[in-house]
């Protein structure tokens, strides 16, 4: 009996380890407000993102894209006459110990935040972050809900929804087609958001969505989905993950002999790389919407595509694209401000009109759009076993 | 929805299922003779899967020797891990070996971590790559080839266990291991023997779960793992038919949720009707009631 016994408490405790995988917790630790980091000789700014763990990769380019940009600006003489100290701290993927970190840095006095890099330990942060009114600007956090707690926090890349909306349209007016399906991780806010908004725009486009079907994070097998997708014979089949299992859909969609175009968002970058290379033939030709293109030759993003491969010796993605547009940005506001107040630097952030690497960005603070920036986007597909800009798309243009 | 999609779904389940038997197969043996629950038991597919991967690229070796030498290899790490992690426990409570199991499997999974990073690698198939149709149907020789290599594997582990010496003395240790001792049976060398053979297949399901989905990554063992674990548990642990059955019919249960009720509900089902084999027959499918003896 005992056997039993054990077997079920660990069951049990298997599955109340994946139920509870997901919950931040609400510590209020910290409420006193630390001097401010620019009384002494250097402007202190807190970068936050997950150095190590399962999305390290998104995380390390975006810090290296942002030290790239405190570098430059910092030999340019600085901000204010001083010069940026970086405080840097690793969340490893993870909601708490991204609030952790978060109290850390602002227990070391930081004057504003970039960070964090994913939607759900990014929307932790903001939560946390209102109470200090501490500006804060995330380079890549796209879910729709990140800007919404209070009016410190902003963003460099465009939504969620967007993306979803912009490659609906896209579809339809561009591409011409009139089937999609979508398939989507139900465990994930970024690709649920993105699912929604496309389907919804999709439907209010005319377009038929003909399945709608879902998987979970770390699933490795969508044949039966792709199975029962292939059935309905879409133009095309709309997957917003990220490029892991992009590359493993993508790879099954071929083996099952599904021959719908495939489209994806920003979270699409580096499945080229994810893919072995005889199954490169299976993302040819796809669409995703991104927010910048390598290979563009305005002189804002070839500088920095070379500054980034020779500090780095690696190719920058859009992830360090946005990290570095995300200091650029916040070290204008902190010099309209003239100061470091947090309230003058938020103040400042909203009369941003900035020209960079993911192009041009204002932020009009509509209502229910507020820390959300007016951009474009790059509509990259894949020729000839390589990434090439298909278009610079915005809907309804 | 016609019969081709019926059947090409069954064949989805059946691949997907015979990979979860080849796993629960591991945990299955080490559980039916060392009464543990061996977490680590994922962690060594992904473990076999690097090595594997470093075979194909560092010494180019053919899939044949590449099966010899990652099964060598992970044979090996599972007495290692046993002889560090699990026997100093062997006489603390259940508990405490469950725990260390899963130190383990963190252990693993933060070292490969560290050693490869957690940017998943693209994983060659080498084997044939062939695809029988049979009128709409699409059977890849991958898929033949798992299905096949999994019953072979089981009906040899049974015929190991039931037929020889060996196996007599495993499953002597796992009714008294006391008594099996008094008798002259050497516990450690068949405790040992029982990890090889266990992260043995754990090795062999490796190459065949990398080369169907093409992509490792220092985190694959552990959903997989917890998978197959359930299958296990459905068939029966400690039945080595059981993990088979268990395996496939979790595979056939996800493919046709997905086919014919909702994608999004697959994992809810899968694990309700654990619940409910836990409620109605604790011991699973193929599990014996445990007698107590006066």
């Amino acid at each position: 009996m005992k056997a039993k016994k054990i077997l079920t408490i660990s069951l049990a405790l298997a599955m109340a380890a994946t139920a509870f995988a997901g919950c931040g917790n609400k510590d209020d630790q910290n409420k006193d407000d630390k001097q401010q980091g620019a009384e002494g000789d250097t402007i202190k700014i807190g970068i936050l993102a997950p150095l190590t763990g399962n999305v390290s990769v998104y995380g390390v380019a975006t810090s290296n894209g942002s030290k790239l940009a405190i570098e430059k600006l910092n030999a340019e003489g600085g901000i204010l006459g001083k010069q940026i100290e970086i405080a840097s701290e690793d969340e490893e993927g993870d909601a708490t110990k991204a609030v952790n970190a978060y109290n850390k840095l602002v227990g070391e006095g930081i004057v504003a935040l970039v960070g964090d890099v994913t939607s759900k330990p990014t929307i932790s942060v903001a939560q946390k972050s209102v109470k200090d009114n501490l500006p804060i600007i995330t380079p890549t956090a796209t879910a729709a809900d990140v800007t919404t707690f209070g009016t410190n926090v902003y963003r460099t890349c465009f939504l969620d929804p967007y993306q979803g909306e912009t490659m609906a349209s896209y579809a339809k007016e561009k591409l011409g087609f009139n089937t999609v399906a979508i398939l989507y991780d139900t465990s994930d806010d970024y690709s649920i958001g993105i699912a929604e908004a496309f389907k919804t725009k999709a439907e209010g486009l005319g377009m038929t969505v003909t399945n709608y079907e879902a998987f979970n994070t770390g699933d490795q097998d969508f044949k039966s989905q792709l199975t029962k997708i292939n059935t309905s014979k879409p133009d095309a089949l709309f997957i917003p993950s990220y490029y892991n299992t992009v590359a493993l859909i993508a790879t099954q969609a071929k083996e099952v002999g599904l021959n719908a175009t495939l489209m994806g968002a920003d979270g699409w970058d580096g499945t080229l790389e994810a893919v072995t290379e005889d199954n490169r033939d299976a993302i040819e030709g796809c669409y995703f919407a991104n927010h910048y293109y390598t290979q563009d030759e305005t002189p804002v993003v070839k500088d920095f595509v070379e500054a980034y491969r020779t500090a780095y010796g690696k190719d920058p993605i859009s992830f360090s694209a946005l990290g570095y547009d995300s200091v650029m940005i916040l070290a204008q506001a902190i010099e309209r401000a003239g100061s470091t107040d947090k309230e003058a630097i938020i103040a400042a952030l909203a009369e941003t009109d900035y020209t960079g690497v993911t192009g041009h960005i204002t932020y009009e603070n509509a209502e229910g759009n507020f820390g959300n920036p007016t951009k474009s986007v790059s509509i990259i597909t894949i020729k000839d076993g390589q990434y090439a800009l298909a278009d610079q798309y915005t809907p309804g243009k | 929805m016609d019969l081709t999609y019926f059947i090409q779904q069954l064949i989805n389940g059946l691949q997907l299922g015979s990979i979860y038997a080849l796993v629960a197969l591991g945990y299955t043996m080490v559980y039916g003779i060392a009464k543990l629950i061996n977490f680590a038991h994922g962690d060594i597919i992904m473990v076999g899967s690097y090595f594997a991967l470093i075979c194909f690229l560092q010494f180019n070796l053919p899939l044949w020797a590449t099966f010899l030498v990652v099964i060598a290899l992970c044979a090996l790490l599972g007495v290692v891990i046993e002889k560090i992690a699990y026997k100093p426990l062997r006489n603390s409570s259940r508990m405490s070996a469950l725990i260390t199991a899963i130190g383990v499997s963190f252990l693993l999974e933060n070292l490969f971590l560290l050693i490869f990073s957690s940017n998943p690698r693209p994983f060659n198939n080498r084997f044939p790559s062939t695809v029988f149709t049979i009128g709409d149907l699409k059977i890849s020789f991958l898929t033949l080839a798992t299905f096949v290599i999994t019953i072979v594997l089981m009906v040899g582990l049974s015929l190991f266990v039931g037929k020889t010496k060996l196996g007599k003395a495993m499953r002597a240790v796992s009714e008294d291991s006391g008594a099996a001792q008094l008798m002259g049976i050497n516990i450690n060398n068949t405790i040992s023997l029982t990890f090889a053979i266990g992260t043995g297949l754990a090795a062999a399901a490796a190459i065949l779960y990398s080369s169907t989905y093409q992509q490792i990554n220092p985190y694959m063992g552990m959903m997989l793992g917890l998978k197959a674990f359930i299958a296990a548990v459905i068939g029966g642990i400690g039945s080595i038919p059981g993990a088979m059955v268990g395996g496939l019919l979790l595979g056939l249960a996800q493919a046709l949720i997905t086919a014919y009720i909702s994608s999004s509900m697959v994992d809810a089902i899968v694990f309700g009707i654990l619940i409910v084999m836990l409620l109605v027959k604790p011991s699973g499918i193929f599990g014996k009631n445990v007698k107590e003896k006066v």
